[in-house]
């Protein structure tokens, strides 16, 4: 007899939708996590007294909406911002905006205008296809089954249904680069660097890398399963963490919180339980791991207890990250040049061209500081006050590109790099130096420690076809099922990867109930 | 290899000056980069010193790896197939590693040291994965390929040759047993292994001690009519006894790029070496599949009748092909025509009558020959003094 039917190792947004799912259906789950809060990635934290902030993820675009459904979000106190339009700073602040299928400002003629329209129809019905794939488990192409014999006749009715065009562009531009398929479509410079920032974000990438169309595919792909636009969560990210936790909670889950898992422990060949930081051992039918594939496998798990050529995935599998979070705590709303106050609750960005982002990448890939990033801000504060002294403001900017450990070090390292993105902002917001009451500087390595992800990176792994699909995170250990018996996979390393998308956890809780392990 | 000539691309072994001089017809082979020799006066000759008297066979290019380390046991036993536990200090033990998914990449001997002191014996260089298995072990693994040159000394006058060298009591040593001695100052390793079914022992020296050795050797050994052998001698006779040899009888799975192409250890009839009480090793979810499903392949070792070695035949299942020879000898002393053959399965059990299809030519002309076949048990030659101890006075 097992203490329950499943432990999952972690709380973070995935784990709690595998709760959610697997309790729904009458199963017995213990949740636990080393931090203090649920939600994992999506959490809000106190960075300066009384000012609070999504301290990893900002955005919510790709949230699942049969998920938000099926765990009852809504009613479980999940708030949504309003739909953001994004607006790309320009330093002689003719700024451009992007909303829905327009855009207006930064030069762009008629042409990049209709030439916009036409790129997000087809990005679209890339998105319509894929989604097919990511609401189901991967299907295997080798071994014939009759579910991934469903999922590879939907996919090639649905490849056949994208006409001769758009199939002939899918086929061809999903294994190349951002930049290139920027430069087919569009001529404004702005523009093309606007898009290709959302090819690159959480990445290690950078616009010119192989690879990147996979992955703005892959955010393209979690909008249309989300249609909820580009919001913030009331009370911030962590929000959505309580709100899973508490469905999760109602359906029956046991969510252990501030305690860390140090091992998953195996009876002879099979994975049965987990031993907590305190020595104390849980046992359960399967365990299942949000964390990532190298923390799983090599920190939980250990090399030693699985068959070599799964430690060597493991240790090919690539989880570096070149994105960091700047917060400021402001003592007023700041003043962006050319832009009206009702447009600072927009989602902002700051990127240099396509080809200044690339330099941008370059010193990262030698450790060390570039003095060109990007920049995707939200001040949250003007939607929800809540999160600051009464008028008084945060600024949260997800950050590019930034070394996991630069080879000054970090002490030397981070003040430099902090004043130099200060004065990279100041050119759009002049005196926004003189509004700092706090500043805090989020680092890969800061982001590997708080929250537990290799390399900072928090897609758990990096997002390319090689890692994706039917390989993620590598043949032997797909379908969240992994080499190791009674060791499922629910995080952001199994299909379909990573974002505050909630499928790996749903999808991971389906087949687990359709195989019958519990 | 600091002290080998670099004026040829191939290597040549510690004992190369000896063998050199001996190798009277001058029939060279490349033997995993190391020039070695295919026969050093007369194949068949050389075989009956290995049955009769005492062959020597310069086994130096074989891949030495020492395995050291708290772990070193664990890793092992991760490594390869069977329980390392039960090969003792001072013991050898026959093992195949396979990948992940169950597939033979190769085989060897590990040589039990001491504590957590291991060395393999491969035939393949296996740097690479041996390095990736050190993954979560606290292990050191040195490739001592270079450092320790040996000799096979093999055959019914093999023991008295190595007491006259001052090997004292190794009578008394078991089959895969090992001894310590000292030669010339320098440390000597003999252990009771080898590859030709026969009394006999593999020498394990320092490069440097390797001259005088084989010249001492060949010195004593002179009144027990010791020669040295080449590949194709010792081939003959691997066959006899009924051992596989890598990348004849099986590929190994990291040299494979054709699907379908590699075995298993049931595939190879190793699965004696195979054992799933160990909790894990190397291939292990893979093989138990394969258990439950069955295998491709099956390894057939065939009496063939007539005497026309049955070298890369078809073996033929009424008129369905159902196989193929991977090494076939008419064996001297066996006096049988032997094939090793990858039968599909059902095919091949023991007992099993097939077909082979040889093909061979006399003076140009080809003739086909339908020879009769069946599947035996164990090879038909068999030495007792191979396991015998005390090993037999000749």
């Amino acid at each position: 007899m097992t203490d329950y039917d499943a432990v999952i190792i972690g709380a973070g947004h995935n784990a709690l939708v595998c709760a959610g799912y697997l309790t729904k259906a009458g199963k017995t789950v213990l949740v636990v996590d080393g931090r203090p809060d649920p939600g994992g990635c999506a959490s809000t934290r106190e960075f300066s007294p009384g000012f609070r902030v999504s301290d990893c993820a900002q955005w919510l675009s790709q949230f699942d909406q049969s998920i938000v459904k099926d765990l009852n979000l809504i009613g479980n106190g999940l708030r949504l911002g309003q739909p953001k339009s994004t607006i790309s700073l320009q330093p002689d602040s003719d700024h451009l905006t992007l909303e829905g299928d327009t855009i207006s400002g930064a030069g762009v003629d008629s042409a990049d205008q209709a030439a916009y329209q036409d790129f997000k129809k087809m990005v679209r019905s890339f998105a319509k296809l894929m989604s097919t794939l990511y609401r189901s488990r991967p299907p295997k192409l080798v071994e014939q089954n009759w579910t991934d014999r469903m999922t590879l006749m939907k996919l090639g009715l649905g490849l056949k249904l994208l006409g001769r065009e758009h199939l002939r562009d899918l086929m061809r531009i999903v294994m190349i680069n951002i930049y290139d398929v920027m430069n087919e479509h569009f001529s404004n410079s702005a523009l093309k660097s606007t898009i290709a920032l959302d090819a690159v974000t959480g990445t290690n990438m950078g616009p010119r890398s192989p690879n990147t169309v996979y992955s703005y595919l892959h955010r393209a792909t979690g909008e249309h399963l989300a249609q909820t636009g580009t919001t913030q969560v009331i009370g911030g990210m962590g929000a959505l963490g309580q709100s899973l936790a508490s469905a999760a909670e109602k359906f029956g889950t046991t969510l252990q919180l501030g305690t860390s898992v140090s091992a998953i422990t195996k009876t002879d060949n099979r994975v049965t339980g987990i031993t907590l930081d305190s020595g104390e051992k849980i046992s359960a039918k399967i365990v299942i791991s949000s964390a990532d594939p190298t923390t799983t496998f090599r920190d939980l798990l250990g090399y030693d207890q699985m068959e070599a050529g799964v430690a060597k995935r493991v240790e090919h599998y690539r989880s570096r990250s070149g994105t960091a979070k700047l917060h400021l705590a402001l003592s007023a709303l700041p003043d962006f040049t050319g832009l009206a106050a009702d447009q600072l609750s927009q989602r902002l960005v700051i990127t240099p061209s396509m080809d200044g982002m690339e330099q941008a990448l370059n010193p990262m890939k030698y450790r060390e500081l570039s003095t060109l990033h990007t920049f995707d801000i939200s001040i949250p504060t003007i939607e929800d006050p809540g999160l600051a002294p009464s008028g008084h403001h945060v600024l949260s900017a997800i950050v590019h590109y930034v070394p996991f450990e630069p080879d000054i070090g970090w002490e030397k390292g981070k003040p430099q790099l902090l004043n130099q993105l200060m004065s990279e902002l100041e050119v759009y917001a002049p005196s926004i130096g003189d509004l700092v009451m706090a500043s805090e500087l989020i680092v890969p390595s800061d982001l590997e420690a708080s929250h537990g992800m290799t390399g900072g990176n928090w897609h758990h792994g990096e997002l390319s076809i090689d890692q994706a699909l039917m390989m993620r995170p590598f043949p032997g250990s797909t379908q969240y099922a992994t080499a190791c018996e009674g060791l499922y996979l629910c995080g952001a390393g199994a299909h379909p990867g990573g974002g505050l998308q909630g499928l790996p956890g749903r999808n991971a809780a389906k087949e687990i109930l359709k195989r019958g392990v519990l | 290899m600091s002290d080998v000539s670099r004026d040829t691309m191939l290597l040549t072994t510690p004992f190369h000056s000896r063998v050199e001089a001996m190798c009277n017809i001058n029939d060279w082979g490349n033997w995993m980069g190391f020039t070695t020799p295919n026969a050093y006066f007369d194949v068949e000759l050389e075989y009956f010193a290995i049955r009769s008297t005492t062959g020597v066979f310069d086994l130096s290019p074989m891949n030495k790896y020492r395995v050291t380390g708290t772990d070193a046991q664990r890793y092992l036993d991760r490594l390869i197939t069977r329980d390392v536990s039960k090969i003792g200090v001072n013991r050898v033990g026959y093992a195949i590693w396979c990948d992940d998914n169950g597939q033979v990449m190769d085989d060897g001997t590990i040589f039990h040291l001491g504590e957590q002191d291991y060395r393999i014996c491969s035939y393949q260089r296996a740097d690479d994965w041996l390095a990736w298995n050190t993954l979560g072990f606290d292990v050191t693994i040195e490739n001592e390929s270079d450092t320790v040159a040996g000799l096979a000394v093999q055959g019914p006058t093999s023991c008295t040759v190595l007491t006259l060298l001052g090997c004292t009591d190794l009578n008394q040593l078991k089959p895969f047993g090992i001894a310590h001695y000292t030669f010339e100052g320098l440390p000597m390793m003999v252990s009771r292994t080898g590859f030709t079914g026969d009394l006999g022992y593999e020498v394990w020296v320092p490069p440097e001690s390797a001259e005088a050795l084989w010249d001492q050797l060949f010195e004593l050994g002179r009144d027990y009519l010791i020669k040295p052998i080449g590949s194709h001698a010792l081939e003959l006779a691997r066959i006899e006894a009924g051992f596989l040899q890598a990348n004849v009888d099986f590929m190994p799975a990291e040299e494979v790029v054709r699907v379908g192409r590699t075995r298993s250890p049931f595939e190879l009839g190793l699965g004696w070496l195979v054992d799933f009480n160990k909790p894990l090793f190397n291939g292990r979810s893979a093989l138990l599949r394969e258990q439950e499903k069955g295998s491709r392949y099956r390894f057939a070792m065939l009496d063939v009748q007539g005497n026309k070695p049955a070298e890369h035949s078809f073996i033929l299942k009424g008129k369905k092909q159902v196989g193929t020879v991977t090494s076939a000898a008419w064996c001297p002393t066996a006096k049988a025509n032997i094939a090793y053959a990858q039968i599909e399965m059902p095919h091949g059990a023991v007992g099993d009558e097939l077909v082979a299809e040889i093909y061979y030519q006399r003076e140009l002309h080809w003739t086909r020959l339908l020879a009769p076949c069946k599947v035996i048990d164990a090879p038909i030659f068999k030495s007792p003094k191979r396991w015998q101890t005390p090993a037999p006075p000749h």
